[in-house]
């Protein structure tokens, strides 16, 4: 059984109100610089970017460009088997709030900005309209779609566009929102920056969104290893980590692997955005993987050729291996050519990341691939789907 | 007087190049299409259709010049300088020369854009380069209107083939823009493409 | 001081001009987009270069002038070899 995940306080109140957030945590102090207080801090969005860093760049392209800066928070959590960043607007709204105008001082920025999903809205205005701040920050509402919370496509929905990537040159910190400086922070960064404000230590710990026989989001120490997280017995075959753009490990390495940068990277995977799923051993990881492929597929954005080309490809190779037969002769090698052409040629990491998921799930699911060309499935439970996909619609 | 300013040397000139000009106009807006649908020309490599689009625009636009100051310097007709520039202000057939003089603004535009286009927005570029559809009605009508030989016989005969061939082109430049999907709705196509049929054709990103 | 051609994804439509104009440094892939021959560009290709960025249809070629070598420009990777751990850590 593992250890219950130590509270530090993003989950912890569990009301949404004012007055429970200010009971639990005090009013937020007014002086201080939070490029300090967010030393040591990194991103909770996936890339782990040091926050002083990312505020610093801001603050100095906007002085330099002399225009104020644009702030935005990112609650876009388009994976979806991610749920930390919505239960964390749900529960503790005023964390990120609080600093939302901290960050905008710090950056010197006229515009905030909170950006997350539609049912959340109604409750972050209720948030808002606490503290008075209906006026000061604006709320917008993204798609249902992955690549929602991908930082240039965050802009262009802030902007009013369809949320499309815009390519990595010019950095959002240079050129965003309207052509300003633009902070586009994870709600759970910001979050922990108004406990490190306060004094409060909070660079290290993050929040996990964990899959096993139940669903729940909580917050983990970074280092912690990650059987102790997680359950990972004989009753699970392999456990995903980070996401849909993150890695399959075979179960034996997950349980002994700790959770943080190094102690991921090394068994190449990453905490991305913060998914943990133990794959039980009566379901096929293969049948798995490609539903979750074909649903990548279909997010692309659809802008640059390679990805356009080789992900659908890619996704229709996963799924004829996920079914037992012998598969087409060489498809294996197209699936590793297709790879390979993707890889680096898109505007965002959308086949970057796909592709490292396909790759995981080939070399860890080896015998199920094995079984399938002998003709059969190791899968006992036909049971529903243990990855949430979302089904394609358009 | 010498035979290059002599008025019926003028004349024939200003005919013929306004005439020639049209013709490559033709060519130049045909081969643009075909850059635009990456359509092979046979016997020319990609860069020989873009690099013909270019440099037959380019003659004509030379001869448009020559087709311009022909007439500015023949005294026959009252077309001075400013009308180059200025459209609907000749004293000769003011509306209809006034169409070729818009011809040759925007012609000059085009130009002028796609020779800097490394330095301009790709917006600025793209907008201009869209009104060089006009540019042909216009030549079109500017030389039925204000011309001499366009109205009958075989030269119509020909300038109704340019007009057949622009019109063919413009619509499938225009079907093709029309055809082309939203980015989102792109890769939810090739998905289904791809499951109904092994290795279907490359998927555009447009 | 070295130059590197970079294109642009999103404004990429696969005209392929500009392999035929610089094929020792651009080829093109089964979908007909262009990849890019890692590294920095040779000197004596500088020319070729900016007349095959001149005559990219989409204007999505570009040659930067990159001060410092090394950078992340020459992630392009042959075809046929599988890099899906973008992360840089140990494939199993």
């Amino acid at each position: 059984m593992s250890a219950p995940p130590i509270t530090r306080g993003l989950l912890g109140t569990g009301h949404p109100s004012l007055g429970a957030h200010l009971a639990a945590h005090g009013p937020l102090p007014t002086h201080g610089d939070p490029v300090l207080a967010a030393a040591g801090l990194t991103g909770r969005g996936g890339a782990g970017f040091p926050t002083a860093r990312k505020l610093a760049s801001v603050r100095d392209a906007a002085r330099a460009a002399r225009t104020p800066a644009v702030v935005v928070g990112n609650g876009g959590e388009g994976e979806p088997a991610a749920a930390k960043d919505a239960t964390l607007l749900a529960r503790s709204p005023h964390l990120v709030l609080d600093v939302l105008a901290l960050a905008a001082r710090a950056v010197g920025a006229d515009t905030v900005v909170l950006a997350a999903g539609h049912h959340q809205l109604a409750g972050l205005d209720r948030a808002l309209a606490e503290r008075g701040d209906r006026g000061r920050v604006r709320l917008v509402g993204l798609a249902d779609r992955f690549l929602a919370g991908e930082e240039t496509a965050l802009v262009a929905a802030v902007e009013g566009g369809p949320p499309l990537p815009r390519g990595k040159n010019p950095p959002v910190w240079q050129r965003g929102v309207q052509g300003r400086p633009t902070l586009v922070q994870n709600v759970e960064t910001l979050a922990r920056l108004a406990l490190l404000a306060r004094g409060e230590s909070a660079a290290g710990h993050t929040l996990v969104t964990r899959h096993g026989h139940t669903v729940d989001v909580a917050e983990v120490p970074l280092g912690a290893r990650l059987g102790d997280v997680l359950t990972v017995d004989a009753g699970v075959q392999a456990v995903l980590v980070g996401g849909y753009h993150g890695s399959w490990l075979p179960a034996h390495v997950a349980a002994g692997a700790t959770l943080d940068r190094d102690g991921l990277a090394v068994h190449g995977a990453a905490l991305g955005a913060g998914v943990l799923a133990a794959l039980p051993a009566d379901r096929c990881g293969l049948r798995e993987s490609a539903t979750v492929v074909g649903y990548l597929a279909a997010q692309s954005a659809g802008q640059c050729g390679p990805c356009l080309n080789g992900l659908p490809r890619i996704a229709a190779a996963l799924d004829r291996l996920a079914r037992p037969g012998p598969p087409p002769a060489g498809l294996l090698d197209d699936v590793a050519r297709w790879s390979g052409l993707v890889v680096g040629r898109g505007a965002c990491s959308h086949p970057d990341g796909s592709v490292r998921f396909v790759a995981s799930a080939l070399r860890v699911f080896a015998p199920e691939l094995a079984a399938h060309a002998a003709g059969w499935c190791t899968a006992s439970s036909s049971a529903r789907p243990f990855l949430p996909v979302p089904a394609v619609t358009r | 007087m010498t035979a290059l300013t002599d008025g019926a040397f003028l004349w024939y000139l200003n005919r013929a190049t306004g005439l020639v000009s049209l013709l490559l106009m033709t060519a130049t807006v045909v081969l643009g299409v075909a850059v635009q649908r990456q359509v092979r020309l046979p016997g020319l490599p990609r860069f020989g259709v873009v690099g013909l689009h270019r440099n037959v625009s380019l003659v004509s636009a030379v001869l448009l010049v020559v087709h311009v100051v022909s007439a500015v310097v023949d005294s026959y007709v009252s077309i001075g300088w400013l009308d180059t520039v200025v459209p609907f202000v000749s004293g000769y057939e003011p509306f209809w020369v006034g169409l070729g003089t818009l011809a040759v603004d925007l012609t000059a535009l085009v130009v002028v854009t796609s020779l800097l286009r490394g330095r301009l927005p790709a917006r600025v570029w793209r907008g201009v380069h869209w009104t060089s559809y006009a540019l042909w009605p216009l030549a079109f009508l500017h030389g039925l209107g204000a011309g001499t030989d366009l109205g009958s016989g075989w030269v119509l005969a020909g300038a109704l083939a340019c007009a057949a061939a622009v019109a063919v082109a413009s619509t499938v430049a225009a079907t093709g823009r029309l055809r082309s999907r939203p980015p989102l709705e792109r890769a939810p196509a090739a998905l289904a493409a791809v499951s109904a049929g092994p290795s279907p054709a490359p998927f555009r990103n447009r | 001081m070295s130059d590197r051609l970079r294109v642009d994804p999103i404004g990429c439509q696969g005209h392929g001009v500009c392999a035929e104009l610089l094929p020792e440094a651009i080829a093109l892939d089964e979908g007909g987009y262009p990849l890019l021959a890692a590294g920095a560009l040779p000197d004596d290709l500088r020319r070729p270069a900016r007349r095959a960025v001149a005559a990219c249809p989409a204007r999505a070629l570009h040659l930067d002038r990159a001060a410092d070598s090394g950078r992340s420009a020459g992630r392009q990777t042959p075809p046929g070899v599988l890099t899906g751990n973008a992360q840089g850590g140990l494939a199993q």
